[in-house]
């Protein structure tokens, strides 16, 4: 075993820290306030090679690995937890299906620019009456000549509005439930697609949440992603990896979070010394700092699965849930060792708290997780 | 034991849960979108005998008891925490100081106005540089004639802006430490005397919390509550108090938040069935309401003790350690209950969440409460 980052991605892990730090850290605030998405951090982000990471430079893509790819949504999120998520949402639900199931001109067509950072992609699944049952979903695909008609609804898409390529599942069989489903690449030129509501979030309010709808969207029949009525497979499967994005997007903002904390709590100065010389911070920092180590191996662990072609469906789920749950305890920590100070908008940590209940929520909630990891454990 | 409400205790009940839903329900919306102070909520109130419940009748209160007190606190804040603290501060460390440590002139001066909600009381201890440690303030005071002259800042001081009187602790004699402190009763238009910056917060929108400033601010002698020099101890007097006002304001979260996690996982179906019938979900809303039963237990048993005339600092902060840590782990889980949904601004879970945070921070950090707890149990 071998626990040690190689170069490059020492070497990668610094460019993007640095980037984030640089170019991000100063408006983060301000964009979160607003509930502002700037796009002008997208194309820098594409300029260095951000939006493509782990896919090959046939493809327009960086030609690094998965570890890598968590490895830099794990550095924004450690500053912007927002710009993480887009990126995120961006390679593993838009990306990976088209990489993963398209064809070699689908390739060409709509991975090239989302790679490029010329495109960013967006996932929709998610409808009013089915989040964690994905399988009871109402929107509907028919065949008609060489298009297939959408209509329906999904809500809460991470990038919604913003990004000009859609992964969309609808049924195309529905008295087949699960099995009658099946994915489409749907751009936003479409007519009969349409962006609304955007939703008013608790935290990530700079990444953009809408609604999407297709009111007779017609999608040419070479947009269909795999095959009719294994939409719901590639759903599941892109989630797999989704999940480990969003492991290392809650590993960055604990991450974030207990790097504040540290430094307020050596400067703050409380009966006669720094805070962080008392035991009822240094210990709550202790905890803090082992519980974002532990996230991080498991994140990294279903990352390096999947660079080495082996399964990683139990390794991801676990990150995620435990990242997800860990991120929500040590930003919780991380304001209270801030104390009235961390409760205004002043400091960076109330965001990060903010921020941090995403995670345990999106990407299938920590109860979806508990289900998927219970049932690797008792089919084996 | 005898674990029932009086009658009295129940009328109170009641009439708090009507007034707060008729009257504040329909407000909180605004008040979380302007961030404005309620004053027109705090009027009614006034002429609802809420601004001084447990106050005598001759100098203006409803002459309640302390419990029922505590139920005023608890049933507002089920609907609005923002409105519990505003009461809460009002009375236990706005109004209760003057009525233990006044004389009969300022007595007569001010507790009937307060009493009455003609004025709104404010509390200012807090500084910069001293938070957790109070004995470290900075602000001085310097007799001058018949007035003292007051100096230096306090911050994150509730009610700022929109109280009437300020019982603001300041330094007569640096060289005795926490015996060289001294309160006095500041009106808003003392000469000298500015409220500064008022804070943006993660929660509690509309409570007001300001920075004051004081700057050779005139304060005519009279006004020193008590004598030069106990006040460290009139601070530290009413935390108690405060203290089972805050685990009041944490317990009406916890239960708000709980009420909407109930109603709602009953009616949301996933996978052919309520999620309130699901063991991920139905133990959940299990444990989440055994932590609020136990809070609500501690809270009362303190309040009951506190009735009776009996010694309860351990209770009390064993009542504002436990209720405001459930509050917010019951709030975290009550936006997990409504998954995506609850993460929005459309639903009022996470108000809850964002709002129970600071209960664990102010009126004394659950880390000063578990200092306090601790040296109780090592005195014995």
């Amino acid at each position: 075993m071998d626990f040690q980052l190689s170069e490059e991605h020492k070497m990668l892990r610094q460019m993007v820290r640095e980037f984030a730090e640089n170019e991000l850290a100063d408006k983060a605030g301000e964009r979160d306030e607003e509930e502002r998405f700037d796009m002008e951090v997208f194309h820098k982000m594409a300029e260095l090679g951000l939006t493509g990471i782990p896919w090959d430079e046939k493809y327009g893509g960086a030609g690094f690995d998965f570890l890598s790819y968590v490895i830099a949504v794990e550095e924004l999120s450690r500053v912007d937890s927002s710009v993480g998520v887009t990126l995120s949402a961006h390679t593993s639900l838009a990306s990976w299906p088209i990489y993963k199931f398209g064809t070699e001109e689908q390739k060409q067509k709509f991975l090239r620019p989302l790679a490029e950072g010329k495109s960013m992609g967006a996932y929709c699944l998610t409808e009013p009456g089915s989040g964690s049952d994905a399988a009871g979903m109402k929107t509907t695909a028919k065949k008609d000549g060489d298009h297939y008609i959408l209509n329906g609804s999904k809500i809460f898409i991470t990038n919604g509005g913003l990004a000009d390529i859609y992964i969309v599942f609808a049924a195309t069989t529905p008295e087949l439930k699960h099995k009658g489903q099946t994915a489409f690449i749907v751009t936003s030129d479409m007519p009969g697609f349409k962006v609304g509501k955007k939703e008013k979030k608790l935290g990530i309010r700079s990444s953009a949440t809408t609604e999407i709808i297709f009111e007779d969207c017609r999608v040419p029949a070479e947009n269909l992603l795999g095959q009719e009525g294994q939409g719901f497979k590639i759903a599941m499967m892109t989630l797999d990896g989704g999940r480990n994005g969003i492991a290392a997007q809650a590993v960055g903002i604990a991450d974030g979070a207990l790097t504040h904390a540290i430094a307020y709590a050596k400067e703050r100065h409380q009966f006669g010394k720094p805070i962080a010389s008392q035991q009822a911070i240094a210990f709550k920092l202790a905890d803090m700092a082992t519980k974002v180590e532990a996230a991080r191996l498991l994140t990294y662990q279903a990352a390096v699965l999947e660079d080495s072609g082996l399964p990683y469906g139990k390794a991801s789920a676990m990150a995620k849930l435990y990242a997800g749950d860990i991120a929500m305890e040590v930003t919780t920590d991380a304001v209270q060792v801030f104390g009235g100070y961390g409760y205004t908008r002043e400091y960076p940590v109330e965001r990060f708290m903010r921020d941090a209940k995403i995670t345990q929520i999106y990407e299938g909630t920590n109860e979806i997780q508990r289900l998927v990891i219970s049932n690797y454990l008792l089919k084996d | 034991m005898h674990l029932q409400f009086t009658e009295e205790q129940e009328m109170m009940r009641r009439m708090v849960r009507d007034f707060a839903r008729e009257e504040i329900a329909p407000r909180v919306e605004e008040m979380e979108e302007t961030d404005e102070f309620p004053l027109e909520i705090i009027r009614k109130m006034g002429e609802y005998g809420l601004m001084g419940i447990p106050i005598e009748e001759k100098w203006g209160g409803a002459e309640a008891d302390f419990i029922s007190y505590i139920l005023a606190i608890n049933e507002i804040s089920k609907v609005s925490p923002t409105v519990g603290v505003i009461l809460s501060v009002h009375t236990s460390v706005g109004t209760n100081p003057i009525l233990y440590f006044g004389n009969e002139e300022q007595k007569k001066k001010y507790v009937p106005k307060l009493a009455s909600g003609e004025y709104i009381g404010a509390f200012a201890l807090t500084e910069p540089n001293a938070g957790s440690d109070a004995a470290s303030m900075r602000t001085t005071a310097v007799k001058k004639g018949d007035k003292y002259i007051l100096n230096g800042s306090k911050i994150f001081i509730t009610n700022a802006g929109a109280a009437n009187t300020y019982i603001t602790f300041a330094v007569t004699d640096p060289s005795k430490g926490s015996k060289g402190i001294s309160a006095f009763i500041v009106e808003k238009d003392t000469p000298g005397f500015t409220v500064g910056k008022k804070e943006k917060k993660m929660g509690l929108h509309g409570s007001s919390t300001c920075e004051l400033i004081f700057d050779n601010a005139e304060v005519p002698a009279e006004n020193l509550l008590g004598e030069e020099g106990i006040g460290f101890t009139i601070a530290m007097a009413n935390l108690d108090v405060g203290r089972i006002g805050i685990a009041a304001q944490g317990l009406g979260i916890a239960e708000g938040a709980l009420e909407h996690a109930i109603a709602y996982a009953k009616e949301r179906h996933q996978f052919g069935k309520p999620i309130a019938s699901q063991q991920a979900i139905a133990f959940k809303l299990a444990d989440m309401a055994t932590q609020t039963e136990a809070a609500r237990m501690l809270v009362y048993r303190a309040a009951a003790l506190r009735n009776q005339g009996i010694k309860c600092g351990m209770e009390a902060s064993m009542a504002k350690r436990f209720a405001t840590d459930t509050a917010m782990k019951v709030a975290t889980e009550a936006v997990q209950v409504f998954g995506g949904y609850g993460y929005t601004r459309e639903y009022p879970v996470e108000r809850y969440f964002r709002d129970a945070k600071v209960t664990q921070i102010y009126e004394g950090t659950n880390q000063i409460q578990r200092l306090v707890i601790s040296k109780y149990l090592l005195n014995k």
